[in-house]
């Protein structure tokens, strides 16, 4: 196997101000499949496309945001491989036991420089309802909402991200297909690294708040759906922020809007394909504008400074 | 029932129905004044005080509406409801994105003055 160490984004866990209507809006129009609800007050849902047991969980709060984002790796021993390398470069490892997510094995847990916790674990039970394996239809029943398949990728907010990504690519052994610099000197204002052939797995905006989301992306299959994506916005009055449009960077085909509590989603379709032997993609001031909306090609406040 | 909403920093105003929020009342005529974010509850950037007037409000995020806040109607304009006319201050701001800060930063010079003009328009 070429694909090695860390394999995706596996589980997310945001914050929101109301369950209910939470529930409502991943489920009914994300279309993501409610997996459990626990006597913890936990909700746990997976998109269509997905295997493993869950991969969104929602938690009620007082505050809207992230809690921290998990990356499923390939072996219990990559776990114990790389714990060391994380404590060696700098951060406080802890564990989450088992069972502390229905159906999820142990994990490992740190904070970036950037506030963001992440996590670590291998061990997760298939889920229920999974994509075909023996002569698979194309899907095990047809897709609701908005029809996302999968959780994809997702945007921080926060200080210092040259040492994310320093982290990211050293210790996780990520690659960072593409960049916007600062005008002057050294360093990057944005940065987006993956682990696998997507354009991003985890990417960052430096910011002098830690620990902000900006979004949680969810994949489409295509223009189309993106489309059909902006017209189940409109049906049910969601609160949109930009789109039906496209990114310069990663070229993906996008719309972005709010949960009920403030967080940004995106779904999209899209995007190159990555290989960590490519050159970087890089976008200097002049042009910015036109990488993060390639249609707009002007800068947007709200899209940028608008956070939980 | 509609109820009369007055933007005391700028002299807006609107007319909101009581089944909507301040700020989609405010957006849906195509008024300005409170900035619009997340419309969730979530950001904070609609932040208002309301100095006259009642309404009705849903949970916001406590990391950008203290206890405190809340106690001297200080709100956010996404969750709060009419129930009567209502005059507000604005206390909010769009933030401007370090994008936006690092083109038009004066001391660096004239460096991006092509797309300075288009890194300062704010959201429609």
């Amino acid at each position: 196997m070429a694909f090695k160490g860390v394999l995706r984004p596996g589980l997310i866990q945001i914050r929101v101000l109301n369950m209910d209507e939470a529930i409502n809006h991943y489920q009914n129009i994300l279309g993501l499949n409610l997996v459990s609800k626990e006597t913890d007050g936990r909700v746990y849902f997976k998109g269509w496309d997905e295997f493993d047991h869950h991969s969104v969980v929602l938690r009620q709060s007082e505050s809207a945001g992230l809690d921290y984002v998990a990356f499923k790796v390939d072996s219990n021993d990559y776990l114990k491989e790389v714990e060391p390398k994380i404590v060696a470069w700098g951060l406080e490892v802890d564990h989450v036991p088992a069972g502390e997510q229905p159906g999820v094995g142990p994990r490992i847990g740190f904070t970036l420089p950037t506030g963001h916790r992440i996590e670590l674990y291998h061990e997760i039970d298939l889920a229920e309802n999974t994509p075909g394996t023996v002569n698979p239809d194309i899907y095990p029943a047809r897709p609701h909402g908005m029809g996302a398949s999968r959780f994809d990728h997702l945007l921080c907010y926060g200080p210092d991200i040259g040492k994310a990504r320093e982290f990211f690519c050293d210790v996780l052994d990520f690659y960072q297909p593409e960049k916007v610099d600062m005008p002057e000197g050294d360093g990057s204002l944005a940065i987006w690294l993956t682990a696998s052939n997507k354009a991003h797995d985890i990417a960052f905006v430096e910011h002098e708040t830690p620990g902000k989301l900006h979004h949680v992306a969810f994949l489409l299959q295509d223009w189309n759906e993106v489309g059909a994506a902006a017209d189940i916005i409109s049906i049910n009055d969601v609160s949109l922020d930009i789109g039906p449009t496209r990114h310069g960077i990663t070229r993906g085909q996008t719309i972005y809007f709010f949960d009920p509590s403030g967080n940004r989603n995106e779904v999209y379709a899209g995007g190159y394909t990555a290989y960590p032997d490519h050159p970087v993609r890089t976008w200097d001031f002049d042009h910015v504008g036109k990488g993060i909306f390639y249609h707009e090609r002007v800068l947007n406040d709200r899209f940028l400074t608008v956070l939980t | 029932m509609r109820y009369h909403i007055t933007i005391e920093n700028s002299a807006e105003s609107f007319r909101c129905s009581d089944d909507q929020t301040l700020l989609r009342g405010m957006e849906s005529l195509g008024k300005r004044g409170i900035p619009v974010g997340c419309r969730g509850g979530g950001c904070g950037v609609c932040k208002i005080q309301v100095t006259s007037g009642t309404y009705l409000k849903k949970k916001m995020n406590r990391t950008v509406i203290s206890e405190v806040d809340e106690s001297n109607h200080v709100v956010l304009a996404c969750r709060c409801v009419p129930t009567s006319d209502i005059s507000l201050s604005v206390v909010g701001k769009m933030e401007k994105s370090l994008f936006a800060q690092q083109t038009v930063d004066p001391s660096k010079g004239s460096v991006l003055s092509q797309s300075s003009d288009l890194s300062v328009r704010r959201a429609p």
